[in-house]
């Protein structure tokens, strides 16, 4: 009876870890259907509307599919919100303004299927090809890099530190929290707890699953601080009232659009249609009806993602793909298997 | 990756999560078996409101999400100024919540106890408490033991939901690792690993222990 117990156990043990090691790789990412060869330059006669890259191989099959599956966030205000008439928020426009370069069709919504990316989900649904691409405040990363692709970045933001309003501790810099006589907040599993804890060593921080979480604990006045990207601590301040952001920005934070490892085709097809939506106003439009309602619109980040492999497509029509940021000096972006813990320098992320 | 490497490379992080919820479910267990036990007295005992009182608690707790009890403890505590860390706040509330349960299988151990037994215990002159303390209990514990364990198990797993109150704990450390290095699925199974380690232990402390004080009725 003992020992049929344990060999039973045993057996459940050795089958989850076998489990865990076929599914825990960043060696076997999908190919998501992609080729790598080089975009052909699109000859779509549509004036002004370039669509370099949008009739490549890895793009059209896409548009045969006539959906495009989506991961992005439903509780991030400000950025990707679940509501009764569909998604909301700055990733969601993002989403759509990528999917119309496609389809053309002046419907982009007609041809997404949004599907909920939660931060430890991101990777996974690009490796298992359950979604497309995945636009859910995904700070983008060498380590990340090395399990799926990047296209952009279309925004940027860094870390900041949110305060009750009126700032009663007079806090400014992460340095004025490294004490234990002041408690900070940030969410379990995110890189802006890292970052902040890299500069702020001795500081008494506090970690839950969400951010309304940490917004909730700094009304009861269990916590002084609450630091994370600061497009999030626009969306809390906007949502809850009663904060303010203050200090400035100590990291960056290039968010941009997760896609499946080796899909150049979709990845080129996508920078150089945020390249266009920056240069025709509507990346403007879009942010000034979501993240510009409590913060100043910024100007658009110029697209690089800085992992190695031509950014554009040939004969790109994007003014930036003639001029710097173009090119990287980063290595090419081969995943090795070898992975490091450490988050490369000044990579970081948003967790929530 | 697989997770052993992935345990081996991020070990500090979770060890630090892993030692902190094993004290967590633990003390969490050793409180609980004490409001297992009380509550479980109070539902044999004559006192009618106090029947009523431990069948109210078994029913609120066993008929709640223990994530909502979390949740409602330390956000909800703190607006009638009462304020806990969250390690304090986790083991109180799973002391409380496996408590219920506990209440219910020794409650199920005092009345597979021979009605003989405690007659007998009356009739040399003990009271109530004495009958139930001594002869009653004692004997309803050793028939429980299984079961028991298996709330033990149970305690450790669900002592991992502190995490969403704030308690570090090595799921926590999975969830970091999982964003920082875009793994999820090596960091979750390494998390995993002491868990089948710690619980198998346990299984086998808990079958030594009912072997060890099985009696023959």
């Amino acid at each position: 009876m003992r020992t049929r117990r344990l060999r039973v156990l045993g057996l459940v043990m050795i089958l989850m870890l076998l489990l865990a090691a076929c599914g825990g790789g960043g060696e076997e990412a999908e190919e998501g259907g992609a080729t790598s060869e080089p975009a052909g330059a699109a000859s779509e006669a549509d004036g002004a509307e370039t669509t370099v890259g949008a009739d490549a191989e890895g793009v059209q099959a896409l548009r045969d599919a006539g959906t495009v599956r989506i991961g992005v966030k439903y509780d991030q205000p400000l950025f990707g919100v679940n509501t009764p008439s569909g998604v909301e928020g700055f990733d969601a426009e993002i989403a759509k303004l990528m999917v119309e370069g496609i389809f053309r069709d002046g419907d982009p919504e007609s041809h997404i299927e949004f599907t909920e990316a939660v931060s430890a989900n991101r990777e996974p649904f690009l490796q298992n090809d359950e979604v497309d691409m995945v636009i859910a405040t995904y700070t983008m990363n060498e380590e990340r890099d090395q399990v799926v692709d990047f296209a952009g970045p279309y925004y940027e933001t860094g870390q900041q530190l949110m305060v009750p309003e009126g700032n009663p501790e007079g806090i400014q810099a992460p340095e004025d929290l490294n004490t234990s006589d002041l408690r900070s907040c940030s969410v379990e599993g995110s890189t802006s707890l890292q970052n902040f804890q890299e500069l702020a060593p001795d500081a008494d921080i506090i970690t839950f699953d969400t951010y309304t979480k940490c917004a909730e604990a700094m009304n009861d006045g269990r916590v002084d601080a609450t630091t994370t990207d600061g497009a999030i601590l626009f969306g809390l301040v906007d949502e809850f009232g009663g904060f303010e952001v203050v200090g400035e920005e100590f990291s960056d934070e290039p968010y941009g659009i997760g896609i499946p490892d080796g899909a150049t085709d979709l990845r080129l097809y996508l920078n150089e249609r945020i390249c266009q939506i920056q240069e025709n106003g509507e990346w403007d439009q879009a942010y000034e009806n979501t993240v510009g309602v409590v913060a100043e619109t910024p100007a658009p980040p110029p697209i690089d993602p800085a992992f190695g492999d031509p950014v554009f497509p040939e004969g790109s029509e994007c003014p930036q793909a003639s001029g710097a940021g173009a090119t990287s000096s980063e290595a090419g972006s081969e995943a090795t298997s070898e992975m490091t813990s450490e988050p490369a320098a000044g990579a970081s992320e948003a967790a929530s | 990756m697989n997770p052993i490497t992935f345990l081996i490379d991020n070990w500090d992080l979770y060890i630090d999560g892993f030692i902190r919820l094993f004290q967590a479910a633990n003390l969490a267990f050793v409180f609980a078996m004490v409001v297992g036990v009380v509550i479980a007295s109070f539902r044999v005992s004559p006192i009618r409101p106090l029947q009523r009182f431990a069948a109210f608690y078994v029913t609120v707790f066993r008929n709640t999400p223990l994530l909502i009890i979390f949740f409602l403890f330390f956000f909800g505590l703190p607006k009638l100024g009462f304020t806990f860390t969250p390690f304090v706040s986790t083991v109180i509330v799973m002391s409380l919540y496996t408590g219920a349960y506990l209440g219910e299988t020794v409650r199920s151990g005092i009345n597979s106890v021979d009605t003989g037994q405690a007659e007998a215990a009356r009739a040399i002159g003990l009271n109530f408490r004495e009958v139930l303390g001594t002869v009653v209990i004692p004997q309803a514990l050793r028939t429980v033991v299984g079961p028991i364990g298996n709330l033990y198990i149970a305690n450790a797993k669900n002592t991992v939901i502190g995490t969403t109150i704030g308690l570090f704990v090595e799921t926590t450390a999975a969830q970091r690792l999982a964003n920082s290095t875009g793994q999820p699925i090596a960091a979750f199974a390494a998390a995993a690993i002491f868990f089948v380690v710690w619980l198998l232990i346990a299984a086998q402390v808990f079958t030594s222990i009912e072997q060890r004080v099985a009696f023959k009725r």
